[in-house]
Order: structure tokens, then sequence, then C-alpha cells
């Protein structure tokens, strides 16, 4: 916090802070048993990792982390929850080495995969270097945006977005049409029907 | 210095609200930890902004409230349901 030097710039403290807390998140989720606070807690790692995407400058990606992991799947993990049980069955002891080893294998093919990715901001990589740099240079002239990832993603393409729109709407129009708008809340499941001799 | 100090604050805030949402005993405390804890992540928004100079953040910022805001209401309202086809069942 005192010294401005590159290691420790109050954004690589933040990032520091950030990271740690994903961590003991992540550990925490692992060790509860407790379905609903692991449906809590994956909705705070959503955020944490938003906050720490928009500190990489990925504003586009912290945006869908927050919508739909903190808020979306939040409210799809309670339904699943509402529909089984509260709490996580006693694993199985036979399986875990297996899970571990792949695990550990993916890990390691991930690690072994970042080898090869340019360093951090690299001047010569190919995201900063061929279309990405006319980009950066025609977005202040061209188009009047303070950020370019908004600029490039609906102006330069802008069809291209508006085609994505578009699936994604008639999918969620198809989603509606097959659950049945209203069943939700205001309608009448399968259970209530069955039961309505008995119950009312 | 006056940012990197609220930022510091804001994080120990969050550590605290980690704690509640770790042991919290019932579901109210952890729907709670998480609420707050989406507060905390909009100040650390804005204030990175002010941070790296760039302003702009604070828009981040109010689109996270925002979103924040639906989902707890989103939970809560869930919790509604449930108790309510609960006591008719």
């Amino acid at each position: 916090m005192t010294g401005f030097t590159p290691m420790m710039s109050p954004v690589v403290l933040i990032d520091l802070a950030l990271l740690t807390m994903l961590i003991l998140v992540a550990v925490a989720m692992l060790r509860s048993r407790h379905l609903f606070a692991v449906v809590m807690l994956s909705g705070i790692y959503s955020l944490l990792s938003a906050a720490f995407f928009v500190s990489l400058d990925a504003v586009d990606v912290a945006f869908t982390e927050a919508a739909v992991g903190a808020g979306i799947s939040t409210v799809l993990m309670l339904a699943g929850m509402l529909l089984t049980v509260r709490r996580e069955k006693p694993k199985t002891p036979g399986r875990a080495p297996v899970a571990l080893a792949a695990v550990l294998a993916m890990g390691a093919a991930l690690f072994y995969a970042t080898i090869d990715m340019p360093a951090f901001g690299d001047a010569n990589a190919p995201a900063n270097s061929y279309v990405g740099q006319e980009y950066v240079e025609r977005t202040a002239s061209e188009i009047p945006m303070p950020n370019i990832v908004t600029a490039v993603l609906a102006s330069y393409r802008g069809f291209d977005t508006m085609g994505e729109t578009m699936v994604i709407f008639t999918a969620g129009v198809a989603v509606m049409l097959l659950l049945g708008i209203g069943s939700v809340r205001g309608g009448r499941d399968v259970k209530d029907a069955e039961n309505k001799e008995g119950g009312e | 210095m006056m940012f990197a100090a609220v930022t510091a604050a804001v994080f120990v805030a969050m550590a605290l609200t980690l704690v509640r949402a770790f042991a919290g005993p019932s579901l109210y405390d952890r729907i709670l930890a998480g609420n707050s804890f989406g507060t905390k992540t909009v100040l650390l928004l804005g204030l990175m902004g002010f941070i790296t100079g760039r302003p702009d953040f604070l828009d981040i910022a109010l689109l996270y409230a925002l979103i924040n805001f639906a989902s707890t209401i989103a939970i809560l309202r869930f919790f509604s349901y449930r108790r309510s086809r609960e006591g008719a069942a």
C-alpha cells in the first residue's frame, strides 16, 4: 500500500485479495454438506470472480458472470434443491482416487497449455496485433464510444451481435413455450392436480 | 492513498461477511451474507475505478447493484413460494 512498485501496485494487491477469497470460498464449498450454504457460497464465488474479471479489464465477461453465475444459476440451483433434498449424501469412498487422478491430470494439461500462451499484456500477442490493433487505433476516431469492447460488439460486429441476440431470444421463447408461461408460480403443477381430491 | 485505505476497509468487511456466510447457522444469515457481499462487490468495483483512474467503472458498479438486488429478490421469492406450497400440502 505504501510503495507503487510494479509488483505491489494497488491493483495487484486487490487481485491477490480477491484470489485469496476465491480459494477460501471454494474450500468452504467443498467442505460444507449443507446444500443451501453451498448455493449461497457459489453466488459469492461468482461475484468475486466477476470483480476479478473487472480488474482484468474483461468487463463483458464480468457482466455475464454476475448475471448468469450470481443471478440465474443461483435460482436454478435453488430450484433443483427444492425438488430434491437439502443435504448432500455422505460421499462414496471408492470413487475418490480415480476422480482425484482425473482432476489432477486435467489440471496438469491446462497448466501445460498455459505455457504456450503469450504473456499478459504482450504487444505481439495475436489478440493485440492483427485486427485488434486496428480496433484500438480506429475506435476513437470512427465510433464515439469510450469502451473499445462495446464498440466492437455493438458497431463493428453489430450484425453478428444482432444474430446472437435473435438466437438467444428464440431459445428463450421456446423454453417458455415448453414449460408453459405462468406455471412456475401461478399455474398448478402435476402434483397438485393428483392430490386435488385429498387436499382440497 | 485515501482510496487504498477505503479499499482495505472494504476488504476487511468482505472477510467478515465471508465468515458469516461460512458459519451462519440459519438460512437467512446466509442470504443476508450473500446480499451484503454483493454490496461490498459493488463498492469495490467503484473503488477500483477510482484507483485505476477510470471512474467509468461506476456504471458497471450500478449494473452490479441492480443484478444483486434482483437475485436477492429472486432467492427470497423462492423461499416464500416454497413455504406457501408446504403450507398448502
